[in-house]
């Protein structure tokens, strides 16, 4: 879909850790942006500083130094309370582990964010329910994790990070745990929101087929963006 | 949030019912134990009192000898000036404010009915004895005034003693002897069961104090006298009259101490509830040692309880949970899983108290006060020691927590 205004920007943005002869740049002066609506598959080999970026770009972190704004909000510079509301109103989270609490019901576990929210309880079920359907799991409400498939299991994750309406959704390796048949349905999935709700979406992988239903690859190496490529012009 | 919170807390205890029951164990038994202490004591205070107040209420008992205190060990003089006749007689004729006048010689003397024989107290006395000592027969009359005077050989029993001699019969017009010498019974005692030192009050003989002194002392000595205060007159304002008639009726010179002491069976009777009141504070103290220990065992479990849930914490903080949410949900469940275990330890503690109130026969006197207090108490641990636990996983950075495995 047409990309839409900027949402994030990073300026010069510095990560680094430790210090003095021990001090290591996770993220060495980067810039970057990405636009409302954009599918941006993030790549690059371990410590090549896609998941310091990754954070950043999910409100949990914050840059050593540069700018990293979201949404024209200066995030990098807000404390953690305020970058928790940041990510309660505005960005949903999908883990490679699921991230579901363990004994809980799908159906609860899609209503947690809205509980920091403050929604009555009611107004929860029922956007719950909505959500759960979205992602294809009619009927699971009840189930627990445990009583889940992987494939489910990550469908219930993802309904708890698009029932809030996130204008960002994080995805850290969604596929990582799962077959190939289980990983093409999420992909699929992935892509209709990003093209029916609008949805902006970055997301962290190691396979090339996965990044492939992206429209736009980030490759990092060393803390630099190695290269930033348009599905589109490969495609030419 | 905090209804939601607790709902929340309770699911978790839910899900680990035998590590949530050994935790609450140690609260369980440290609240049990100050409550079944503390019911207990009060239990004992009372049973204190009403035994005290058995040997008659607002009652002086005045006996020879220096009152104790330093430089009188054992409390009494080396020579004492017994009692006499004389004194009895000017605080009859010169006291105001007493109901009652009596004296009483008492000595521990062999009892003889037929074939069976007991030693009893023997205690010589007059008619105004059953009214100072609150005492009344249950058949018969009490000597009279000509009896008194004159020493007859009569006299009243204790339900002990009538047991032992007549069972369940009557025993009045029967003779028993005394010592060697032998009296008409005319009157059966009131039963008044044990002292709180395990006396038995029934087990007695009364007899006119001219033929105890005559037949049995030997002599013409008063041990005691018992004055019971009228209604209007606290003892405390008695004692000093006393004091003064005593004085000057044994020719005491202001600046000798006085040769006799006044007991005042109020004064002791506070003094005896006071101490058990003090044993009851300590044994509670003590208790609340373990209450303490069970405190640190929740802030313990509830440390485990924060690193095994590091994730959970992780993933609630990533989708927005604030500081103050996460600090909230695990102070919340450290005090519900306290406060269980305070109303379990209630209920141990009472159920333990009752069946002390029954095995040792003391009143059941438990307090809404203290149920209260134990109920706030272990709410308030459960607050104090899951503030730092809490405090730790609201702290947790979402980063490594999300990482933690």
């Amino acid at each position: 879909m047409a990309a839409g205004a900027t949402l994030i920007t990073f300026d010069k943005v510095w990560k680094s850790y430790g210090q003095g002869e021990a001090k290591v740049h996770a993220l060495a002066g980067v810039d970057l942006a990405i636009r409302r609506g954009e599918f941006v598959a993030i790549m690059g080999p371990s410590g090549s500083g896609k998941s310091t970026a990754m954070n950043i770009i999910g409100c949990l972190d914050t840059p050593t130094a540069g700018t990293y704004s979201f949404m024209g909000i200066d995030a990098g510079r807000l404390d953690r309370n305020r970058r928790a509301m940041l990510r309660n109103l505005y960005v949903g989270f999908v883990f490679q582990g699921y991230n579901l609490l363990a004994r809980t019901t799908a159906a609860e576990n899609v209503e947690l964010p809205l509980i920091y929210r403050g929604v009555a309880s009611r107004e929860r079920r029922d956007l719950a329910m909505q959500a759960l359907a979205e992602v294809g799991l009619v009927g699971r409400e009840h189930h627990t994790p445990a009583e889940l498939s992987g494939g489910q299991q990550q469908r219930v994750a993802i309904a708890r990070a698009i029932v809030t309406r996130p204008t960002l959704l994080v995805a850290d390796e969604p596929t990582g745990n799962l077959d190939t048949a289980r990983t093409h349905e999420i992909m699929e999935l992935l892509t209709r929101l990003n093209t029916e709700l609008g949805l902006t979406i970055a997301m962290v992988t190691h396979e090339a087929d996965v990044a492939d239903y992206a429209e736009r690859t980030i490759r990092f190496l060393d803390g630099h963006v190695a290269s930033d490529t348009m599905k589109l012009e490969m495609a030419q | 949030m905090i209804w939601e919170t607790v709902r929340l807390s309770l699911r978790s205890i839910r899900r680990n019912v035998l590590r949530s029951f050994l935790t609450l164990l140690g609260i369980v038994i440290g609240v049990a134990a100050v409550i079944a202490m503390l019911t207990i004591g009060s239990g004992t205070t009372e049973k204190v009192k009403a035994d005290i107040s058995k040997l008659g209420s607002n009652l002086l008992v005045v006996r020879s000898g220096r009152p104790a205190g330093p430089g009188a060990p054992g409390g009494l003089d080396q020579v004492v000036r017994p009692l006499a006749e004389k004194d009895l007689a000017a605080l009859v004729a010169h006291l105001t404010g007493a109901r009652a006048i009596s004296p009483a010689s008492q000595k521990q003397v062999r009892v003889i009915f037929g074939t069976e024989s007991l030693t009893s107290g023997v205690t010589g006395t007059d008619s105004a004895y059953l009214d100072a000592r609150d005492w009344k027969l249950v058949s018969g009359r009490p000597f009279s005034d000509s009896e008194t005077r004159s020493g007859t050989g009569v006299c009243l029993i204790g339900e002990t003693v009538r047991q032992q001699f007549f069972g369940a019969g009557d025993p009045e017009g029967e003779i028993i002897r005394v010592n060697r010498t032998s009296c008409k019974i005319i009157g059966l005692l009131e039963p008044k069961g044990y002292t709180g030192f395990g006396q038995d009050q029934d087990n007695v003989v009364l007899m006119p104090l001219h033929a105890y002194q005559r037949r049995i002392a030997g002599n013409r000595d008063i041990d005691n006298i018992y004055i019971a205060a009228d209604d209007r007159t606290p003892t405390s304002e008695l004692q000093p009259r006393v004091e003064d008639i005593l004085r000057d009726a044994r020719r005491i010179t202001p600046e000798r101490e006085s040769d006799f002491a006044i007991r005042d069976m109020t004064q002791i009777a506070d003094a005896m509830a006071s101490a058990t009141t003090t044993m009851t504070g300590m044994l509670g103290a003590v208790a609340g040692v373990s209450l303490l220990v069970g405190g640190i065992g929740i802030m313990n479990i509830m440390l485990v309880s924060v690193t095994e849930r590091t994730r959970e914490i992780g993933i609630r903080l990533a989708i927005g949970a604030h500081e103050k949410h996460i600090l909230i949900q695990f102070l919340v469940e450290a005090t519900v899983l306290s406060l269980l275990g305070g109303i379990i330890g209630i209920l141990i503690g009472l159920a333990l108290a009752g069946l002390a109130s029954v095995t040792l026969t003391i009143p059941f006197a438990p307090s809404p006060a203290v149920i209260l207090l134990a109920v706030g108490f272990s709410a308030l641990i459960g607050m104090v020691f899951g503030f730092f636990p809490a405090l730790r996983g609201a702290r947790l950075d979402p980063i490594d927590a999300l990482r933690h495995e």
